[in-house]
């Protein structure tokens, strides 16, 4: 198993609450790993803290066998990591055109290919391209923020909760298209509705209390109902 | 008519210039979230190096490209040194841009001299003509189509270029900028030396308007741009085009018709803006 994204032993704060203790993960190439958790366990400040918005206080995170530890997050987007925020960060004032305009590096054949992959998966951007990206559901702007992460050559996508209050069409869709953008690049994925974790992931890590405490095969995780009940609260 | 069209005509110029040095405070507090107290100090760099270099040279152009350099490097060593230690704390940058002002400040009395210096506009600008009943100043036309000029020169780059996009979207979400692989400390940077040209043109334009400069007046007209920030809307550019006209305009018609009510205008309109559209006039969605 090569892998893309190593932590080890990562550790980070938020102002002076000690958030991550014991973070300890591979990211298969090739693989969409999801990190399943309650609320509060320490997912989305992994994600950060990959990304470098949240500060590594101790241990570290390598990419592609380069340690990107506290490197400054454009540094690290500039490596080919594509980051999808649980609040999705659409750019309000920005039409949905433009939005996509800001993340894309290039204006090439290849991403202008890639944009075109991905506006047929999603036709709305396509359909509301010059509507602002504030005045979009929820749907269309967790569409438009996979989207504009997407349209650059990342080799690793972080998505960060892509199904929170959307309504369950709009997550099946959003989950196709995971599933297809699974076929072109690797995906590291949060995500608490298990029905679509389960569905997309590969494999798993449980992250509680701020450290990594399981992992294994998304297929075993199905079969181990103790484990789903005392970690994730499904029966 | 013709009082109208001239008083029409001053305000205008007044809300370009004032303009000019709003625009640059507007960008850099909505993108880099900076309250600059130091802008004043730009402005009167800019005026007091044009108005040198246009005395050696009597080029008023010259005078211009000067100022404009003096503002970008100036720019620089502010946000270098004054700004980027305090991001993120508005007390210390208040304290901090404010002493810096001064030190600008007195550091024109010490390079330039403390006197009064009387400047007159260039040749090709002076005087007036007259269109139909209506005499018109040519040096106010000019400052209003300088300054239309510049502001649909920086709208078209805020809209169309990617740029633009960029600096708009850092206004509204710097941090998702960065996890697009742009580096924002570097359009920070940008930003705010673009902010200091500008507002080192607005020193250099005003200096004929006004027919003479002091160090002091830096101060004054930062005052005057903060206002107009707070109205148009901190960190909206349009909002502080109209705001800026809207001051302009009031303070020539009121000094005109009710003298003693022309300072306290500004305050009136920022009072009544603030208690019924507190955001200001244009609202820059975060």
């Amino acid at each position: 198993m090569s892998s893309l994204l190593k932590l080890s032993q990562v550790e980070a704060y938020i102002q002076q609450f000690h958030i991550l203790h014991d973070i300890d993960f591979e990211v298969p190439k090739g693989e969409v790993t999801v990190l399943l958790g309650r609320n509060g366990a320490g997912k989305t400040t992994t994600l950060r803290t990959i990304m470098g918005l949240n500060p590594v206080s101790n241990g570290s995170v390598v990419y592609k066998d380069e340690d990107i530890s506290n490197l400054k997050p454009h540094l690290i987007a500039n490596k080919g990591i594509g980051y999808v925020p649980e609040d999705q960060g659409v750019f309000e004032d920005l039409t949905v055109g433009e939005n996509l305009r800001v993340a894309m590096k290039r204006e090439d054949q290849e991403t202008t290919e890639r944009l075109e992959w991905i506006l047929d998966l999603f036709p709305d951007l396509k359909k509301f391209w010059k509507k602002p990206g504030g005045q979009l559901s929820g749907g269309q702007k967790q569409m438009l923020a996979i989207a504009r992460a997407y349209v650059n050559e990342n080799d690793l996508l972080l998505i960060d909760e892509p199904s929170k209050g959307l309504a369950p069409i709009v997550v099946e869709k959003v989950m196709e298209t995971i599933l297809q953008m699974k076929e072109k690049t690797t995906i590291l994925l949060v995500e608490q509705n298990f029905l679509m974790a389960s569905k997309i992931g590969d494999r798993f890590y449980i992250i509680d209390d701020g450290q990594t405490v399981h992992n294994g095969l998304m297929g075993e995780l199905k079969e181990d109902k103790a484990l789903m009940k005392k970690y994730l609260g499904v029966s | 008519m013709d009082l109208i069209a001239s008083l029409t005509v001053n305000g205008l110029a007044t809300g370009m210039l004032i303009f000019l040095l709003a625009a640059g405070l507007t960008l850099i507090f909505g993108l880099m979230s900076v309250l600059n107290f130091a802008h004043g100090g730009l402005f009167i760099w800019g005026a007091y190096t044009g108005v040198w270099i246009y005395y050696v040279t009597n080029s008023f152009l010259l005078a211009i490209i000067v100022a404009i350099i003096t503002g970008l490097v100036l720019g620089l060593i502010t946000e270098r040194l004054i700004i980027k230690p305090v991001y993120g704390n508005h007390i210390q940058q208040i304290l901090i841009t404010l002493g810096f002002m001064l030190v600008l400040q007195e550091l024109i009395k010490v390079v330039f001299g403390p006197d009064v210096k009387a400047v007159s506009p260039p040749a090709w600008l002076e005087g007036s003509f007259q269109l139909g009943d209506v005499t018109l100043i040519k040096y106010r036309l000019f400052i209003i189509v300088i300054g239309f000029l510049l502001f649909f020169t920086i709208y078209l780059i805020l809209k169309k270029t990617r740029i633009g996009l960029i600096v708009r979207a850092g206004v509204m979400n710097r941090e998702m900028v960065q996890t697009l692989g742009i580096n924002i400390r570097f359009v920070f940077m940008a930003v705010f030396m673009v902010g200091a040209a500008l507002a080192a043109l607005s020193g250099v334009l005003h200096a004929p308007y006004s027919g003479v400069i002091y160090a002091e007046m830096g101060l004054e007209f930062s005052i005057l741009a903060f206002i107009v920030v707070v109205i148009g809307g901190m960190g909206s550019f349009t909002g502080s085009l109209f705001a800026a006209i809207l001051v302009g305009l009031a303070q020539a018609f009121m000094a005109y018709y009710v003298p003693a009510l022309s300072l306290a205008v500004n305050m009136l309109i920022m009072t009544v803006v603030l208690i019924f559209r507190p955001q200001g006039l244009f609202k820059v969605k975060g």
